[in-house]
């Protein structure tokens, strides 16, 4: 039976497709993998693909934040430390020059082996991060670069120290420097979208989503130990706060999916890198024709629009 | 060398589980009280001074002064956009939370005024599922901000809330965002926003609009952490401070301006509004 909910669903779909909101996704004119987003976008994604998405997401070779900066910005210099008391190696930031001009980039960066996955503290940011961060973008908007955040965190660390020194604040601290940005800015969750960690860097004029990420609220784990009291519950979670990118472009959270490889981002890292390259470059073009003033006031009407209510 | 005792703290704020204390019985002293003496404390146990949860009606009668305070956006329900079912749809838990608390979502906004000063308030209620934020709180708040800016007056936020709304997803995780833009377009328009965090204000309210006041103030005892207690010495193991989280803690590491108790707290906030309001010399 065609619940209301799967009418609802088309007739939402319909008006988001006549909103031409995939403007923001080059499918490198490729009909093949055009028909393949949108048969993924009119039919929504069942519980197994979005459980999928969480393991592709979260897949131990799936390309991070520098393997893209390495194929996509020439120049790229690394800048350190968050002025204060310490350089958060779980968020990187630079500059580096992206089809010819200067942005500044920033990005959560996981480790790929045990070591360097404790070095960069599997990419859970300390408020040192979020507070490097801000100063990336104190600079970028000083200087009028265009600045791209990749998100892929976890969560934001837990720990005792990271509340001490101010982990929330810098968060909600975090997300206003980003309110007040008078430069083109387009974030895009490459990996774990999770929760606070990831919004942190993600109140940006344009948000992407590759096509297997996913952007949540909790983990599915956490979501999953407090409402049905088990974290092995975690797929039935999942299922239910789907944190797919398709729901997440149906429900109005993000602009556009960057599509991956078919076996996902980690099986070519140099095509997800053009595929990724491709869609952040359209959606500068896009922003840099937008005059300043008009940028700052529509990011903040576009974030305040978010939400459903009676 | 005894340098491995191991001191276990009982958290003194950490709340009971449900069920073995009547809540009208002081955690901190045992002493008990009917609910028309708690009340007329201000929910402060006169014993000991340990402040219980106060509702969101309670706080905006202890604040405002007397019959001017106007609610507004009262109507606004939340949907379920997601369908979203745990062991119980959201719909019917909503539905529950509604008749516990005869409030019709986690926060109450409107504009009144504190010993004479107009302001618009928004306050939150822990009872109603735990002061979660969805898309109605977000929105909630946001409109305060926008009614205190076209009336020219600050804006008094008070906030008991666990952190988002996990039964609509995504879309509360947007709701931080939401209100960060809904502050700064408050700052813009140069009003100020007095940030007033209760016990307890944690993840998702702290990690927005909480952390973003001009002044914040926060309630003795309260706990304001990202993460909770218990969270952070699951996932770390890590051994817990007998303040963590606290505010005596905040205030220590410079997150938060002052602590006030609870009768202090509406000539506390009547000073700042006094202050913030007084620039041309009225």
């Amino acid at each position: 039976m065609a619940t209301d909910h799967e009418l609802h669903l088309r007739d939402r779909l319909t008006r988001l497709r006549s909103l031409n909101l995939l403007g923001g996704v080059r499918l490198s004119g490729e009909l093949e993998k055009l028909q393949r987003q949108l048969d993924r976008i009119q039919t929504a994604p069942t519980d197994e693909e979005i459980w999928r998405s969480v393991e592709l997401a979260r897949h131990q070779d799936r390309p991070y934040t520098l393997d893209y900066v390495e194929r996509l910005l020439d120049d790229w210099v690394e800048l350190h430390g968050d002025r204060g008391r310490a350089d958060d190696a779980a968020l990187v930031v630079g500059l580096g020059k992206f089809n010819g001009r200067t942005i500044a980039l920033l990005g959560n960066q996981k480790g790929r082996d045990i070591k360097e996955r404790t070095h960069r503290n599997f990419g859970m940011a300390y408020p040192e991060g979020y507070r490097k961060a801000m100063r990336l973008m104190e600079l970028a908007g000083r200087h009028g670069f265009p600045l791209v955040s990749l998100v892929d965190i976890p969560g934001a660390y837990p720990g005792v120290a990271a509340e001490q020194h101010g982990q929330g604040g810098a968060i909600a601290r975090s997300q206003a420097a980003m309110a007040r940005l008078e430069v083109p800015t387009v974030a895009c969750v490459i990996g774990e979208g999770g929760s606070g960690g990831a919004i942190a860097t993600a109140l940006a004029d344009k948000v992407l989503m590759q096509e297997n990420a996913i952007y949540t609220v909790i983990s599915p784990e956490g979501c999953a130990a407090i409402l049905w009291r088990d974290a092995a519950e975690a797929k039935k979670a999942a299922a239910a706060f789907k944190p797919d990118a398709v729901h997440c472009l149906e429900l109005g959270v993000i602009d556009g999916i960057v599509p991956e490889p078919e076996a996902g981002a980690h099986t070519d890292l140099a095509e997800s890198a053009k595929l990724l390259g491709e869609s952040l470059q359209e959606a500068l073009e896009e922003l840099e024709s937008v005059p300043v003033d008009d940028l700052k006031r529509r990011r903040r009407a576009r974030f305040r629009s978010l939400g459903v209510y009676a | 060398m005894s340098s491995r005792i191991d001191v276990s703290i009982e958290h003194r704020n950490v709340p009971e589980p449900p069920g073995k204390q009547h809540p009208n019985t002081c955690p901190e002293c045992q002493s008990h009280y009917r609910d028309d003496e708690l009340e007329a404390a201000l929910w402060v146990c006169p014993h000991c001074g340990h402040h219980f949860p106060m509702r969101a009606r309670s706080r905006i009668a202890s604040l405002a002064d007397e019959g001017t305070f106007v609610e507004e956006a009262a109507e606004l329900r939340s949907e379920d956009p997601l369908h979203f079912f745990d062991l119980r749809p959201y719909t019917e838990r909503l539905a529950e939370a509604e008749m516990k608390t005869g409030l019709g979502e986690a926060m109450v906004i409107g504009h009144g005024s504190i010993d004479g000063k107009s302001c618009e308030l928004a306050v939150m209620d822990f009872s109603f599922m735990g002061g979660s934020m969805g898309s109605v709180v977000g929105e909630k708040f946001s409109r305060a901000c926008d009614s205190a800016a076209e009336r020219g007056v600050p804006l008094v936020s008070v906030t008991a809330s666990g952190g988002a709304r996990m039964q609509e997803g995504i879309l509360s995780l947007m709701q931080l965002p939401k209100t960060v833009c809904a502050v700064e377009d408050l700052h813009d328009a140069g009003q100020a926003m007095i940030s007033v965090m209760t016990h307890p204000t944690t993840a998702g309210v702290l990690a927005s609009f909480a952390s973003l006041g001009d002044v914040i103030v926060a309630e003795p005892g309260a706990l304001l952490a990202f993460t909770g207690p218990r969270v952070v010495q699951q996932t770390t193991r890590e051994k817990l401070p007998e303040d963590f989280g606290l505010a005596e803690q905040n205030l220590r590491f410079g997150h938060i301006d002052a602590i006030v108790a609870r009768p202090e707290l509406k000539p506390y906030v009547s000073r700042l509004l006094r202050l913030f309001t007084s620039r041309n010399g009225d």
